[in-house]
């Protein structure tokens, strides 16, 4: 058995690093939401609600985070409409080439995020690759300017970068049905198309439930796509708060908001490990 | 036995018109590793034929092409007159119970064994009502509601099969169903198989790696030996007179004698008995049991074989296995023979010195012999 002191040794760096990096700054945050800016710019430390309630009055602020979610959905549901298929034909069709395109969704992972975020930004610009094409085969006369700086652009890259995050969970449950349930189902007259909603994708619902997960919190809270290709229009709640804990200097009311986002994803978090405990039967 | 009911099939010797599946010449080729080949054999209705083999003899991807999860090379599967093997699974009037169950674990035991009727669209209180029958039947009531993996191996097993008996297949497919137990359930679960299948009327392809489960439970044997058919007979026909060394040897015990054949007078070492062979050399299976302490003492007679079919021999005892009601011998015959005798435990003498043995000529059955790689043998016996 390993001693105390082993124990202790192997169990205490990652504790500290925890309480260092992560709850002490969440107890700073949760202070900060409580407290005020002055006029002169100084953090007022008189504890009060203030912050909260300017959330939920200013639309500005609830209709950003409301905008956010509806962008975090979307990205969910077309990640998971391009993810699911591909793990299932991954699992189940790719016969031997199965590593080789595993690992061709794993590599885009390893791209820098700005790369692909600005890779995006010259296919969707007004002198974009995309624009260029529909001009030169005539589809359009004039350069589509819906295709940057809007919503669309910030759920597409989103979905780009977010779907091999739900491609993986959902294809290691794929990958953890054993073959003769699928035989069995087969053997007892199902077609494939039956076999599979009748017993693949159940099975795969704690898969499907990750995927999805990560691909909501991950975008719901994520600044960068919006800030190169989201526009006016496509600003989301982590722009605010980057802004509030900048240039606004307002570091109580982002603290705030911060807060409510912590609140929100882990709530999901929560409801969804109890949706894929329900699900799971191994 | 089956003998008496079936005695075109049980003989096996000519394919019965009435056969419900026919096995015809399949083959089956992984690449360049051949795992079947050219196999045919028929199956009668209603009768309990079991595929032996050991691991890598193919039992399991004939059984997989009967099933529909692998095509054959070559050949054809018919079944009632009508082509089974192109056919997808999901058309199939074939069932099988999976070596591991294979039961959804998603779905409650009720909902497990209706699902082949859920899938066709019975009606819901039709589907009840046979669901409650196939589980009473298998003895699972009181369970209809649990999932699989609250309830044990033995009992996954009986709801994989009345998952696939509430269907009324034409034909029932068993893949080692009995693998997974231990020694004792196993044994149980071979009679109430083999009294259920008689209940039925279903019939059975059961595979397994175990001779004495293929012994008890079987009407036919199909012994399959690196992708070929070895022999295909009764349980008594194959143990009483096997056909090749192989099969001898793989069901039950033998002896093997290597025997010269000179004017109707077979010679092994030091014993010597009459057959009907040609001269040349000929290989003979002598079961242990065959063998017994002689009763009378008198001087050997192996030297003057024609006077009876009773061949004696002396021999010394190398070494004893007590199993209880009888005891495996080994023996050393004058011409340095070893042979293995089973005898009951209470007959043996209690000697050091040469002990006395005699058997009947008649017992020395002449096998063929089978090469290490068997691709000459032709199928038997179908």
């Amino acid at each position: 058995m390993f001693s105390r002191a082993y124990r202790t040794a192997i169990t205490v760096p990652p504790l500290v690093w925890v309480a260092v990096f992560l709850l002490v700054p969440y107890l700073l945050m949760f202070c900060y939401s409580f407290w005020s800016v002055s006029e002169s710019g100084t953090i007022v430390h008189s504890w009060n609600l203030d912050n909260y309630h300017e959330l939920l009055t200013k639309p500005v602020y609830w209709q950003t985070l409301l905008r956010s979610m509806w962008i975090a959905a979307r990205v969910m549901f077309f990640s998971m409409l391009l993810g699911y298929p591909l793990a299932y034909f991954l699992s189940f069709h790719a016969g031997g080439r199965k590593d080789l395109y595993y690992q061709l969704v794993i590599i885009p992972l390893w791209v820098s995020y700005l790369v692909r975020a600005y890779a995006w930004k010259t296919i969707l610009g007004t002198d974009g690759v995309l624009n260029t094409l529909l001009q030169y085969v005539h589809l359009t006369s004039h350069p589509l300017d819906f295709l940057l700086y809007s919503p669309f652009a910030v759920v597409l890259t989103l979905t780009h970068i977010y779907t091999p995050f739900t491609f993986l969970p959902i294809y290691a449950s794929l990958e953890h049905i054993p073959r003769n349930l699928v035989e069995a189902s087969h053997d007892l007259g199902a077609t494939p198309q039956q076999t599979f909603w009748r017993v693949i994708f159940p099975l795969s619902i704690p898969g499907v439930l990750a995927g999805a997960t990560f691909a909501f919190v991950l975008s719901v809270g994520d600044f960068l796509a919006p800030l190169l290709l989201g526009g006016p229009s496509g600003i989301m709640i982590s722009n605010i708060v980057v802004s509030l804990f900048g240039a606004a200097y307002n570091w109580p009311l982002g603290a705030a908001i911060s807060l409510c986002m912590l609140a929100l994803v882990l709530a999901l978090i929560f409801f969804s490990e109890r949706l894929e405990k329900k699900w799971s039967f191994s | 036995m089956a003998t008496t009911s079936e005695p075109a099939v049980a003989t096996a010797s000519q394919p019965s018109s009435a056969a419900l599946l026919s096995i015809r010449s399949v083959a089956k080729h992984f690449g360049k590793n051949i795992v079947l080949r050219d196999i045919s054999l028929e199956i009668a209705e209603g009768e309990f034929l079991t595929i032996l083999g050991e691991s890598g003899s193919g039992k399991t991807t004939l059984l997989r092409i009967l099933a529909g999860f692998e095509q054959s090379t070559s050949g054809e599967v018919w079944m009632s007159g009508e082509r089974l093997d192109t056919e997808p699974p999901y058309r199939r009037r074939v069932n099988t119970v999976f070596q591991h169950y294979a039961l959804f674990p998603h779905m409650t035991v009720e909902q497990n064994v209706g699902y082949g009727l859920a899938i066709a669209r019975r009606p819901a209180a039709e589907i009840q009502s046979r669901v409650a029958e196939a589980l009473a039947k298998v003895k699972m009531s009181a369970s209809a509601k649990s999932k699989p993996s609250k309830i044990s191996g033995g009992q996954q097993q009986r709801i994989a099969l009345a998952r696939a008996l509430v269907n009324r297949p034409s034909l029932l497919l068993l893949d080692e169903p009995l693998s997974a137990l231990d020694a004792n359930l196993r044994r149980q679960m071979q009679v109430e198989l083999k009294a259920l299948q008689r209940e039925v009327g279903i019939t059975f392809i059961f595979v397994t790696h175990d001779q004495d489960e293929a012994m008890v439970m079987s009407d036919r044997i199909a012994l399959l030996r690196s992708g070929e058919l070895e022999q295909v007979a009764s349980p008594r026909e194959i143990y009483n007179c096997p056909a090749t060394s192989y099969t001898a040897q793989f069901i039950g015990h033998t002896n093997l004698l290597h025997a010269d054949v000179r004017h109707g007078t077979a010679t092994c070492g030091a014993l010597q008995w009459p057959t009907s062979l040609p001269d040349g050399t000929a290989l003979f299976s002598l079961r242990p049991e065959c063998i017994r302490p002689a009763t009378v003492a008198s001087p050997p007679t192996s030297a003057s074989p024609g006077n009876a079919a009773t061949v004696r021999f002396r021999a010394k005892l190398r070494d004893q296995a007590f199993h209880g009601a009888t005891e495996l011998l080994r023996v050393e015959s004058d011409g340095g023979l070893i042979l293995t005798i089973r005898a009951a435990s209470r007959d043996l003498p209690n000697s050091e010195a040469p002990l006395e043995f005699e058997f009947s000529a008649a017992d020395a059955i002449p096998v063929r012999a089978s090469n290490s790689n068997s691709s000459s043998n032709q199928e038997e016996g179908v």
